[in-house]
């Protein structure tokens, strides 16, 4: 990438604020992992077979899509520090569209499942399986939505190289969405 | 005091004092009732006395909300009160129907009360913590109507600020959500399912906006730290007593006939309920840290740093304690509850109030912004022996709950109910005296508004 990219320099990037906000979900999204391996832990066979009747492709699918946008939101930062605020938002632009596709897919997921009538009382598996995935669901909406705010702001010139607090902390709540899933995909799709 | 219109919190704020009174001299007769079973039996049953006493603490609460709201959104806002009249007027109505339907706990049964106050015609009564005849909880939403209207054209008129904003949307909340107390459906499922709406959403959700903004009001006032840095931290918090606090009402629903995904949703979320109080403990003491000013209040300053860290201990910690479904399987509905209960609403809710109470008080009663320094000795006095009062009647509750919880559900030989009580005696014996000193504390607490001497001047 650029060399000539200017960094603020500042550790973390972005809000401090955003950081208690980004641990305090991670913690949340902790406790759902260890609550399903500890679930899991009790009930193997019935969460390897259930877990075989998941849309692998799909997730897998899924998780190209966020870590693209990821990648976007990068460009996007990098944009900025390079002061080239219509860029930024046009990154921006993409990873949202790219948050927007994970969301279609994943409502075609949810979709099929009901089709099937699984639901929450199905059995611990799907449980989880919805739960944890609506709730990541959630929090791809929201972090869309900031990435929105973020945007909007961009395009009208609110940052600027030298302030551009508002891109990383963005950037920095998105990656936290991003990395979530990374965990999510192998954790309930794919380990055995 | 900077806006004329403020003065209409001192009539609430002296009621919510006197209810506060009421509600721990019932305290007292309760806690002897448990260990006396006939005291003041046949006047004052043990169903009515409880019912008192929750019930004044919630009325006291919401006068000392509804002081604490006229008194700082003319600040925030920069404006005067929409209508003091309204204010006034809807303090005396409330008052005289809460004092009414006090006496009609005292005075009649409970089921004449019903017959009378017609609860035939839309049956709400006879319900925990709402058992107040219809015609009260129609009562209560006239005065939350009328108070809401008054403080939200006050903040549409003026600044809007973080605080006044949060404060409402809490307060719209604690409206909305007590509607559902006239929602009493015939499933008993149901019936607790909605129930709930109220009560912990409530305590465990929009109570928690109030005290967010009264809290973050006072240490403004006191600190005069940056209020950039104060918002910051109100939205964090809110947002995490938000997320953590309503899907955690699911740890209400693990036993009462609802899915049993509940058990994992209320397990998870409400363990996640002790953060928000854990950031207010860092935020309070981090900004009374960065303090640009030593305000002369050090009684009120007192109160507003004991209050995260009580709340943290008694809703945080305590609750934590008994919130996973695998262990409120066996102490749900024991006195774990009951001491998770008093500390919580304690550290919570009493001593934000009280907080509120210091701070404004002496401003209300015409000084330029403290107490003398005796009048203030006394008041810390009447905190430590409450706050530590408090600590130990959860603390005995506490060891109550563990021997009820191992006697009568866990033991091989479980035992019965009753017997078991006669068993922790002593415990309840304990936390009647520790109850009496908390009285002592409170009577203190009220001497010290008596309190003459010299005012403490305000230094840069």
């Amino acid at each position: 990438m650029n060399a000539s990219v200017q960094t603020t320099g500042r550790y973390p990037p972005g809000d401090f604020a955003i950081w208690i906000f980004i641990y305090a979900e991670l913690l949340a999204f902790g406790i759902f992992f260890l609550s399903y391996a500890f679930a899991r832990a009790n009930n193997v066979e019935l969460f390897n077979d259930s877990q075989l009747l998941l849309n692998r492709t799909a997730g897998a699918i899924n998780t190209l899509v966020l870590i693209t946008s990821s990648y976007f939101v990068v460009r996007a930062v990098a944009a900025i520090r390079d002061n080239k605020a219509q860029l930024c938002a046009h990154w921006l632009l993409a990873a949202i569209l790219m948050a927007c596709v994970f969301l279609l897919i994943k409502l075609f997921e949810f979709y099929t499942k009901y089709q099937e009538g699984i639901t929450l009382s199905t059995n611990t598996f799907y449980m989880f399986y919805l739960s944890l995935t609506f709730f990541h669901f959630m929090h791809v909406i929201l972090g869309a939505v900031i990435l929105t705010a973020v945007m909007l702001k961009a395009r009208r010139g609110g940052y600027t190289r030298e302030e551009h607090t508002g891109v990383e902390t963005g950037g920095s709540y998105w990656h936290m969405v991003d990395l979530v899933w990374i965990i999510l995909f192998p954790l309930v799709y794919l380990i055995r | 005091m900077q806006y004329q219109s403020q003065a209409v919190a001192k009539p609430y704020f002296i009621a919510a004092i006197g209810l506060f009174v009421g509600q721990i001299l019932f305290g007292a007769i309760l806690g002897l009732q448990y260990v006396v079973g006939d005291f003041l039996f046949p006047e004052i049953p043990f169903n009515v006395a409880r019912m008192v006493h929750t019930n004044l603490l919630i009325v006291w609460l919401l006068f000392g909300f509804m002081g604490a709201s006229y008194y700082l959104v003319p600040e925030e806002t920069e404006t005067e009160l929409h209508s003091p009249r309204l204010a006034l007027a809807l303090f005396w109505i409330f008052l005289v129907a809460g004092a009414l339907t006090v006496l009609g706990y005292l005075l009649v049964p409970y089921a004449t009360l019903a017959e009378i106050t017609g609860n035939d015609l839309l049956p709400t009564m006879g319900r925990e913590f709402l058992e107040q005849p219809t015609i009260t909880k129609i009562g209560i939403v006239i005065v939350a109507l009328g108070f809401l209207f008054n403080i939200t054209m006050t903040i549409l008129k003026g600044r809007k600020t973080v605080i006044s904003l949060v404060l409402l949307l809490g307060l719209w909340g604690l409206a909305v959500f007590f509607l559902f107390s006239f929602y009493n459906p015939a499933n008993l499922i149901l019936d607790k399912y909605y129930w709930w709406w109220v009560v912990h959403l409530w305590v465990e959700g929009v109570w928690e906006l109030i005290l967010g903004a009264i809290l973050a009001f006072v240490l403004i006032k006191m600190t005069g730290v940056d209020r950039e840095v104060i918002e910051k931290w109100l939205y964090v918090i809110i947002a995490m007593t938000l997320i953590t606090g309503i899907i955690g009402t699911g740890h209400h629903y693990y036993w009462i006939g609802t899915p049993e995904y509940w058990q994992w949703w209320g397990s998870i979320f409400s363990a996640l309920e002790p953060i928000p109080f854990f950031m207010m403990v860092i935020f309070a003491f981090n900004v009374v840290n960065r303090r640009r000013r030593e305000h002369p209040n050090k009684a009120a300053m007192l109160w507003a740093l004991g209050t995260p860290v009580m709340a943290f201990l008694g809703a945080g910690v305590w609750g934590f304690l008994h919130t996973l479904a695998p262990v409120n399987f066996f102490t749900h509905g024991t006195q774990i509850t009951a001491a998770h209960g008093h500390m919580a609403f304690y550290g919570a809710y009493v001593m934000v109030v009280l907080a509120i109470i210091s701070y404004a008080m002496p401003m209300l009663r015409g000084r330029a912004a403290a107490n003398s320094d005796r009048s203030q000795v006394m008041e810390m006095w009447s905190f430590w022996l409450m706050t530590v009062a408090m600590v130990f009647i959860t603390l005995f509750l506490t060891g109550a709950g563990v021997l009820q919880v191992w006697l009568q559900r866990i033991s091989e030989a479980a035992q019965p109910f009753m017997v078991v009580q006669d068993q922790i005696a002593i415990f309840y014996w304990m936390r009647e005296v520790a109850g009496i000193v908390f009285l002592i504390g409170l009577v203190l607490y009220i001497l010290s508004f008596f309190v003459g001497g010299e005012e403490k001047t305000v230094k840069a």
